[in-house]
């Protein structure tokens, strides 16, 4: 039984400022921006100012959607979060959902869910800052002076329970599917003899419906909703 | 000799590491639960009772995730071995 569960391949390295690997999660990457650019070219394609065109409606209510998402969770004053939530949420369940076409999820890499971690953790504290000034440090200080490490050390904890909560639940889904295939292709090894693994043909694809579908939508999700608590508990903490 | 060592005792780590799993068997088991006698009291609200109940369980995963991601760094990247 040979299963290999490695890091993402590396393809090739640019040689300057030390070496910029190109590794399997940057290609991936771009597929995924090229398959959202082209989907959202298809849906906004001649659009009118009454809808006419199917394709028109389907983005009128995903962008309604996420708008009453946003509102709901947010306020009505933070409606220009939208794109940023909608980009983020089509780039998570994109960059999962390559898994089923046979490329290595995006997401299945830390660099990955920990950029947004960290895009989500500056803009706690932008927006935290730009809503209360200078004073939004002194929150760390209440409601005890004493308290400031356990407040400092639960703001680390949100960006690394963010990356890992999304990075844990993608590569364990990844590693239990490869798993699976491994222990198919010996069973059907010892069952039939014959070198062309027959049962991996069926079963996996039920495990692929909760651990590809259902945990990739999931965090995704997920990830866009705490980003969207957080940045409104910050910004608006009376 | 000690590379043996070093093996095993990662191995028994990350065995130790998912008894962490109990946790958020636990506390989903209960979140289903109200979720349940939520719906049971009020079942217009199913939707919005479901949507709340499965952002509650992903948040309470994540301490479950956590010692996954321990587990696997130690049996696969066995990290230990380099300090040897």
């Amino acid at each position: 039984m040979d299963v290999s569960i490695n890091g993402p391949r590396i393809y090739f390295t640019i040689p300057i400022l030390g070496g910029i690997d190109i590794t399997e999660t940057i290609i991936n990457s771009f597929i995924v921006i090229i398959l959202v650019a082209v989907i959202c070219k298809i849906l906004t394609h001649k659009m009118e100012k009454v809808p006419r065109k199917t394709t028109q409606k389907i983005a009128e209510i995903i962008v309604k959607t996420i708008d009453n998402l946003v509102v709901s969770t947010m306020g009505k004053n933070n409606i220009g979060f939208t794109p940023y939530i909608l980009t983020l949420f089509c780039a998570s369940i994109f960059g999962s959902l390559i898994s089923l076409v046979g490329l290595r999820s995006v997401t299945a890499d830390i660099n990955t869910t920990l950029t947004w971690a960290l895009m989500t953790f500056f803009l706690i504290h932008g927006f935290g800052v730009r809503k209360k000034g200078i004073s939004y440090f002194k929150g760390f200080i209440q409601p005890y002076a004493l308290l400031l490490p356990l407040n400092l050390i639960s703001e680390i904890a949100t960006p690394i329970s963010l990356t890992f909560r999304h990075f844990g639940n993608i590569v364990s889904g990844m590693i239990i599917s490869t798993l699976v295939y491994a222990g198919l292709a010996s069973a059907s090894a010892a069952i039939f003899n014959i070198g062309i693994p027959f049962l991996q043909a069926g079963i996996p694809a039920v495990l692929s419906l909760y651990f590809d579908l259902f945990a990739g939508a999931m965090q995704a999700f997920i990830f866009c909703m705490l980003t969207m608590v957080f940045v409104s508990n910050a910004a608006s903490e009376e | 000799m000690e590379r043996a060592i070093i093996l095993a005792a990662s191995a028994i780590g990350a065995g130790l590491a998912m008894i962490a799993g109990i946790g958020p068997g636990i506390g989903q088991g209960f979140a289903a639960g109200k979720a349940a006698e939520a719906v049971g009291r009020q079942p217009e609200a199913k939707g919005s009772i479901m949507s709340t109940m499965f952002v509650g369980c992903a948040v309470a995963e994540s301490t479950g995730i956590y010692s996954l991601v321990i587990a696997i760094i130690l049996l696969f990247i066995n990290p230990l071995i380099k300090l040897l």
